[in-house]
């Protein structure tokens, strides 16, 4: 009996060490390299998670928001189940695989070349409801821990976000965003190298 | 210019045009079918609004080459002789002003009953928002969807 205590303290203390050198990181990256560096990556990364041209389809609510302001999408569009908008009010019976001209007019974006089944069709939309993957208003650490959550963001590993905003149109269009609109405040390719580099350092999340 | 084959209004059609061209003008002037009208040419007021395999899109910023092998609805493909629900009810209910945003708000309402056969006001409030009518015919237009509704179902009752 006290070798099976004395056992379980030690189990507890190494499960403490490890959540300590891990700096609060979870997913199974307890073991970071350079928790600072990864945290300090990371925070670069959330100037551009928290630009409007991200936030607003990542919005807190049922609706997408518009806008440097980020006032309620025109019309009540809404998220609908699958993020695509409901009725006759879809993302896609607007926005089309490009942007339109002129200020104002609807912005579009493709899916990716390899998606040969959908290669005429818009790709514009939201999350889904039942995994929303909020940006509106979520402090650094708050995003960090929901981008690291599997369950929540579309089940990526950290390398396949890396290869998610590297490489998707809906995360490309942030930077050619057309009709005027302002784009991150983090080029595209740094944004990249932050979300690489907070990958390599272990994905230590700010606290 | 590309030929694109396509279904309207039930039958198979081949267009040639640029493949760039808005499908509502492809519509109007390839195909003479009037009733989608051009209202902003941005998407805005719903004018335009057709089917796309039942989706209500906005024909005005919709490029032709989307609806290669696809069905496409207008307002006269809604039903051969005015029995569609909402045609019956917008007559019924002389919904209608000058006219010019109705084609629009009727393939609108009628893609909203497709998806909910009873809408509640907040459903017509998601749907048709984007549908705008400078006459202000909104209190019709939302009584017309509940008469449609009640046409439908008087329909499903007697099959």
């Amino acid at each position: 009996m006290a070798q099976r205590i004395k056992l379980g303290l030690i189990g507890c203390l190494l499960c403490f060490v490890l959540l300590a050198a891990g700096g609060g990181s979870i997913g199974g990256y307890a073991q970071s390299h350079d928790a600072a560096g990864a945290r300090a990556a990371f925070l670069e990364a959330y100037k551009v998670f928290a630009h409007p041209r991200c936030v607003n389809c990542h919005p807190a609510g049922d609706a997408p928001l518009q806008g440097d302001d980020g006032h309620p999408h025109a019309f009540r569009v809404r998220r609908g189940e699958d993020g695509r908008g409901v009725f006759a009010a879809k993302c896609s019976n607007c926005h089309q695989t490009q942007n339109q001209s002129g200020e104002h007019a609807a912005p579009g974006a493709p899916y990716p070349p390899e998606d040969r089944e959908h290669l005429s069709e818009p790709r514009w939309h939201l999350p889904s409801s039942a995994t929303p993957l909020t940006f509106e208003k979520r402090s650094p650490a708050q995003l960090c821990r929901q981008l690291l959550n599997r369950k929540q963001n579309g089940g990526l590993a950290p390398e396949q976000l890396v290869h998610h905003v590297s490489h998707d149109p809906l995360v490309l269009w942030g930077w050619n965003p057309g009709g005027g609109r302002s784009t991150p405040p983090l080029s595209h390719e740094d944004f990249v190298q932050k979300i690489r580099e907070w990958v390599e350092k272990g994905c230590a999340c700010p606290k | 210019m590309k030929q694109i084959t396509f279904n309207v209004n039930g039958k198979p059609v081949t267009v040639e045009a640029e493949p760039e061209k808005p499908l509502l003008w492809v519509l109007r002037e390839d195909l003479g079918l009037t009733g989608a009208k051009y209202g902003c040419g941005m998407a805005l007021c719903g004018c335009c609004t057709v089917h796309l395999n039942g989706d209500a899109i906005r024909s005005c910023v919709t490029p032709f080459s989307r609806v290669e092998g696809k069905s496409v609805t207008t307002i006269e493909g809604l039903s051969p002789d005015l029995s569609h629900p909402v045609q019956r009810a917008w007559l019924e209910t002389q919904t209608p002003q000058c006219g010019y945003c109705q084609p629009g708000q009727m393939m609108s309402a009628a893609c909203l009953l497709a998806q909910k056969a009873n809408p509640t006001d907040a459903d017509i409030d998601d749907a048709m928002s984007g549908n705008l009518c400078r006459c202000g015919t909104y209190s019709r237009i939302r009584k017309a969807i509940h008469r449609a509704a009640e046409i439908a179902a008087s329909h499903r009752g007697r099959k």
